[in-house]
């Protein structure tokens, strides 16, 4: 959770330790029935071991020895594969031991009266139930999640988010969530509980990273279908190999049968043990992947969707541009000098502490030179910018009076002066709406001086990511409040597909019903409670971690966060998930053919000799033939654990070149290293003379 | 590989895929019912049939009521085949007063017609009645045919509807299949047959004096022989366009008065994969993507064309122990060379194997020669091709939902390779018709390999090899093969009309039909429920060379996985001891 163990190496000695004891208590049958591939390997293990006593006792297929070698390595087959998934369960619980660490059982001011100066009587936070209002002072911890009812606070969230700066909790608007488990720095707050003991925000949390509520997606079940057919393909070929094999023998006149030791290697090699052993740990390790990525998602399915994703929904404001509009150019009327229309208006913003107005100052002085004053050496009466008015300014000492302000308010400004708006004027306030960007007009008593173009600006690099985005196959969509010709222009200037304009909640959710009854995925994220009904309706919804609470239930993501741009970095692990399920069984099925030139000639090289010249690996003898095989089988689930738990790397391209790179990698990779590993292990066991 | 052998085969390559594209257009016209060419003619009838029927053309189906529709349909079927065959000794045109067939034979025979499998364990000429044939057979040829069309439209339907809970209505499907496209077809080939020699007649068969006598084993000298006849050219031409099989005698297409001439053969190749082929190019133009008809065709043409290759070369190539005794076996201007043991001279190597792996490729099982006389590796290539599912060009109909369902498994894997829940054709792909494709790539290997390993386990059955060695696990082998993809053709060398064969064989046919088609139709109920996916930069392109080359990896890598050791232990091994020995 916390930054620093993001870096923590794979294996883990404090995690190995636990897992290989794991790794033993999952050889449990009841265990392994849920994973088809590993029950036929259990069962496979369990009868060559009846074969090796049965061999003991005399009466053997084959001798004890190999017999023992081979069963010893399919139990290692089984122990590998509970071990990866044990590793990445630890590696789950790991962080969950941190999370429950901030859980000590917190004592809580529970108010009798929901307003603050009521009287309290301390409580455990267990004994809190959905709708108790808490007092939350400064120094205490929340006890649990809840809503602001009154007051403002500083809070201290790291241990949920791991970031240390402190953010700021109100009641009313958009930041009034709070999380149990983290602690008030300064002032006080009154919560009211929105979750009973055990369903809290954190408990969730738990039970995610620790796999505990883990189900199977439908991608995954999907996929194990598939398994489970191959799987009973290979059954069927390698059981009638024993009547197959019987027939040769007779028919042939010389040789022995198969041996089911033998044909249980084959199985075992043939079924896919790989993407089999290791399908639990690569979706255990895609949640943590998410955790590491400080967001947490209510199901795998989620996660899941979220590589599906092929429409980003994306407020304007905090996510494409600064939160800030800033000024960017002085236009003057055609009788203004446009230092003097500068020197108004930085004289106008000097008081304006917010970031419009700064900008302003900023501009006219690295533009035009002009000194910053100081409101006082003016002898100056600042006029704040009120909702009524829609504009603010000065009065300074010598009477002249400056306003700036949105256009139809300084229109009747001057009016009122007996002034007016000259057509020129009225063309540069049209051509900056044009251009994306809010006109601000000056205005001296009934004397217009010009125009100040304030813009948004858009943050650094996001046209990056979005054409990265639509290389994924992904749309982006801005959602925005501005009129349409500005969202347009900004759409433009982010590179962004297109736009909604002039949004309300109702348009937001016209739009996403819109476009997944046209067959798309639909992702986004919000934080206000106005955002809940679209991020209900939304396939990948991602409420920001400062949002409110009614967000957060809406959403199936939290991004502790609240960076809305981790929709592509939640969309990169869900397609990584799927990647890593999919080039496995690649894999693990172009292994077959490799097993198949090792296995058969051994096999049945006794009945027709001729089957020789199918050993093409040259191995050294029929029995080591068998065991390297089944060696290679089990060592390499060990060698992919890292790939399974870390993902297989994903970078935007088209999906047939990426289809081609993967292809190559896992495809012909997987015919091609098995040759190499079994022909290395039959050289190794021949060296150390370890089979016949 | 001499230049006669590359040009025959070319020639044949480049004419099925000049006739696809046409005839392709012309049934996606049929089915979506717009004109087609034939209408003025034909329209009537279709309405009349309609009419008398109590069809409401208009009403579509569930998935299920489709399904139950087609099961119903096909077990009439069976039933009147079945009874036509025990009862034939009673019925009219039997010239050569035929007693009635046993029941097991019957229930093969039954099963095998319905199923558009065709396997013969009945010898035409020796066991069925003109009427049998006729009423019996050849008309399941066109119905069953005829069948697997309804199914592939209904599954294309599926791809293209949105929403909709009904993929179309059978009956339909199945009067549009037979009247515009099996009938007029069947007309043109069957008269241009005639022309060349196939038999038309009620006529009884004829005694003719031999020109030149013959003594037989015991002796006696054999002046004259009894040449069957029959209302053959109408039953041939269907066999082959249908991918049927059955012959009107028992060789098939290499019976004289079967396929006389070299002409005779070649349309009748071309029919093999004529209707498969082309269906291939109605898919893509129903859902409005040619391209991706054109790469399902590709991928069927990547692995065809190295399946012919090869049968050719190894049977060109000769047997080897025939040079140890110092036989000629090249080609010249005056023989054929090669392996010409089993092959007609009249077609020599080239036109038998091109044959043989036309008719193993599709699911048709016609033969003009005796695959059981192939070398082991030439006759491995028929096996393989029916081993694969027989998705490689199929079945009419058959063949190709076989081929989607293994692009429905190809996208999936594709699908999780490049990080993105898989679509085909803009539909979704998810557990169910995960599920349901799954069904589709098991059955065949199931039925195939127990099947065998009951046969070569069992006494009564063991009795009916009869070459024993690898050479007899491969006859055991390629009939279950060819039952359990529903072909029909025979390898030869087993004597399959025992209680035995016929039951579990007939058995595996009424499977590997039923239990295909069924999963099919149910796809095809889910992905009409479906909403159409917008293509976006992220869709896995299918119609890539790359998709074509994955698909194909699928279809092979399936197929080889499954059956390497039981090929192993067949031809392979033959093939290696002829060649160590």
């Amino acid at each position: 959770m916390r930054k620093s163990q993001k870096a923590k190496s794979l294996f883990n000695l404090s995690i190995i330790g636990p897992a290989i004891i794991d790794s033993l208590k999952k050889l449990d049958p009841r265990h392994q029935i849920k994973n088809p591939v590993m029950f036929v390997v259990l069962v496979g293990s369990i009868l060559t071991t009846g074969l090796y006593f049965q061999a003991l006792s005399g009466h053997g297929e084959a001798p004890a020895g190999s017999i023992l070698a081979i069963s010893s390595w399919l139990w290692f087959t089984l122990i590998f594969a509970n071990f990866a998934e044990a590793m990445a369960e630890g590696r789950g619980k790991a962080q969950a031991a941190n999370l429950r660490r901030t859980r000590r059982d917190t004592p809580a001011k529970k108010l009798s009266n929901p307003s603050y100066g009521s009287s309290y009587e301390k409580v455990s936070a267990t004994t809190l139930r959905k709708g108790d209002v808490v007092l939350v002072e400064a120094g205490d911890i929340i006890p649990m999640d809840g809503e602001v009812v009154e007051g403002v606070a500083s809070v201290d969230e790291s241990a949920i988010t791991g970031e240390s700066a402190p953010v700021i909790r109100e009641s009313g608007g958009d930041r009034n969530a709070v999380t149990g488990g983290t602690r008030v720095l300064s002032d006080w707050l009154l919560v009211r509980i929105s979750s009973n003991p055990g369903e809290t925000f954190l408990d969730h949390m738990i039970a995610m990273v620790e796999g505990a509520k883990r189900q199977k997606t439908p991608n995954e079940i999907a996929l194990s279908i598939l398994l489970a057919v191959f799987t009973i393909i290979f059954l069927l070929a390698t059981i009638t190999l024993l009547p197959f094999s019987v027939y040769s023998v007779i028919s042939a006149g010389h040789g022995e049968r198969v041996t089911v030791t033998v044909l249980v290697a084959l199985l075992v090699c043939l079924i896919p043990t790989t993407i089999g052993g290791l399908l639990p740990a690569i979706g255990i390790a895609g949640m943590d992947r998410m955790v590491q990525a400080n967001v947490v998602a209510t199901s795998g399915r989620a996660v899941e969707a979220a590589g599906d994703v092929d429409v980003l929904l994306l407020d304007k404001t905090g996510t494409i541009t600064l939160g800030n509009r800033q000024a960017v150019a002085f236009i003057p009327n055609q009788d203004v000098n446009i230092k003097s229309l500068a020197d108004a208006a930085q004289i106008a913003s000097l008081s304006d502490e917010t970031p419009e107005g700064r900008s302003i100052v900023v501009l006219a002085k690295k533009k035009y030179g002009i000194r910053e004053r100081h409101i006082h050496e003016l002898d100056a009466k600042f006029i704040p910018f009120t909702a009524q008015t829609r504009m603010s300014g000065v009065d300074l000492g010598d009477g002249r009076q400056i306003r700036k302000g949105s256009a139809e308010a300084i229109e009747d400004y001057v009016k009122k002066f007996g002034g007016s708006f000259s057509d020129d004027l009225k063309s540069n306030i049209e051509m900056i709406s044009k251009n994306g960007g809010t006109p601000l007009v000056v205005a001296e008593h009934k004397h217009v001086l010009g125009v100040i173009q304030l813009k948004d600006i858009v943050k650094g690099g996001i046209r990056e990511r979005f054409a990265e985005l639509r290389r994924m196959g992904i749309k982006t969509i801005m959602i925005t409040g501005d009129n349409p010709l500005t969202a347009a222009a900004i759409a433009a200037e982010a590179g962004m597909d297109d736009f909604l304009a002039q949004a309300t909640p109702e348009t937001k959710l016209k739009l996403i019903r819109e476009m997944q009854s046209g067959g798309r995925l639909v992702a986004m994220t919000g934080d206000g409670t106005n955002d809940a009904p679209a991020l209900a309706q939304a396939d990948v919804a991602v409420a920001m971690n400062t949002g409110t609470q009614a967000a957060k239930e809406a959403g199936n993501m939290v991004d502790l966060d609240s960076n809305p741009t981790k929709l592509i970095e939640i969309v990169k692990i869900g397609k990584q998930l799927l990647m890593t399920r999919g080039s496995l069984t690649t894999f693990s099925i172009a292994n077959d053919v490799s097993k198949y030139f090792a296995i058969i000639p051994a096999a049945f090289v006794g009945t027709y000799p001729s089957l020789k010249a199918l050993n093409i690996m040259h191995l050294a003898t029929p029995s080591s033939a068998v065991l390297s095989a089944v060696i290679f089988n089990a060592l390499i689930i060990i060698f992919l654990i890292p790939l399974a738990l870390r993902g297989v790397p994903y970078k935007p391209m088209t999906a047939n070149r990426f289809l081609r790179n993967n292809l190559l990698v896992y495809g012909v990779g997987g015919i091609v290293a098995p040759f190499i590993g079994i022909k290395l292990i039959d050289m190794i066991l021949a060296a150390l003379r370890l089979v016949q | 590989m001499n230049w006669n052998n590359v040009i025959q085969g070319l020639i044949f390559l480049a004419t099925v895929i000049l006739l696809a594209k046409p005839l392709g257009i012309y049934m996606a016209r049929v089915y979506e019912g717009k004109p087609a060419g034939l209408n003025v003619l034909l329209g009537p009838v279709e309405r009349w049939i309609y009419r008398l029927s109590g069809i409401h053309p208009e009403t579509s189906m569930s998935w299920k009521g489709y399904a139950v529709a087609m099961l119903l349909f096909n077990s009439i079927g069976i039933v009147v085949v079945y009874a036509l065959q025990r009862l034939q000794a009673h019925l009219p045109l039997n010239p050569m007063s035929m007693s009635g067939v046993t029941p097991d034979l019957a229930f093969n025979t039954a099963v095998s017609f319905a199923t558009n499998t065709n396997w013969q364990s009945y010898g035409g000429e020796t066991t069925l009645s003109y009427l049998t044939q006729m009423v019996g057979l050849t008309v399941q040829n066109f119905l069953s045919a005829a069948t697997g069309m309804a199914v592939l439209v209904a599954l294309i339907r599926g791809f293209i509807q949105k929403k909709v809970e009904t993929i179309g209505n059978f009956w339909v499907d199945l009067v549009r299949s037979t009247l515009y496209i099996l009938i007029p077809l069947s007309l043109i080939l069957s008269i241009i047959l005639v022309s060349q020699g196939v038999v038309q007649t009620f006529k009884p068969y004829e005694k003719v004096t031999l020109l030149q006598p013959v003594k037989n084993d015991n002796g006696t000298v054999v002046q004259e022989q009894v040449l069957a006849l029959g209302p053959a050219a109408s039953q041939v031409a269907i066999k082959q366009l249908g991918t049927n099989g059955g012959g009107f005698f028992n060789v098939n297409s290499s019976h004289p008065f079967e396929n006389p001439t070299p002409l005779s053969n070649f349309l009748e190749v071309i029919s093999i994969i004529l209707i498969p082929a082309a269906l291939c190019y109605t898919l893509g133009y129903m859902v409005r993507d040619k391209r991706q008809g054109w790469a399902l065709l590709a991928a069927m043409l990547i692995i065809f064309i190295p399946c012919l290759w090869s049968c050719i070369y190894f049977e060109q190539q000769g047997n080897p122990l025939f040079n140890s005794l110092g036989i000629d076996q090249k080609a010249t201007a005056f023989q054929p060379g090669g392996n010409m043991e089993g092959k007609e001279a009249r077609f020599g190597i080239v036109n038998s194997a091109i044959w043989a792996v036309a008719t193993t490729a599709a699911s048709n099982g016609s033969v003009n020669s005796m695959h059981d006389s192939y070398m082991p590796l030439g006759g491995l290539i028929p096996m393989w091709l029916m081993q694969l599912g027989e998705v490689v060009f199929g079945g009419v109909g058959s063949g190709l939902y076989g081929m989607i369902a293994f692009a429905i498994i190809a996208v999936f894997i594709a699908g999780l390779m490049i990080g993105r829940t898989p679509e085909y054709l803009g539909k979704k792909i998810e557990a169910y018709e995960m599920k349901m494709a799954s069904l589709m790539i098991l059955i065949p290997p199931a039925l195939v390999l127990a099947g065998t390993a009951v046969s070569v386990s069992l006494h009564q059955a063991k009795v009916s090899i009869f070459n024993p060695g690898p050479q007899g696990f491969s006859e055991v082998l390629y009939a279950f093969s060819s039952a359990g993809n529903n072909n029909g053709s025979a390898f030869g060398g087993l004597s399959a009309n025992t209680p035995f064969y016929n039951i579990a064989l007939g058995l595996a046919m009424f499977f590997a039909r039923y239990w295909l088609a069924i999963p099919i139709l149910a796809v095809a109920g889910s992905l009409s429920r479906k909403k159409i996916v917008p293509v976006s930069q992220g869709t896995l392109p299918t119609h890539t060379p790359l998709f074509i080359i994955f698909l194909i990896m699928v279809v092979l890598i399936v197929g080889a996985l499954t059956f390497f050791p039981a090929l192993v232990l067949g031809p392979i091994v033959e093939h290696l001891m002829l060649h160590h020995s």
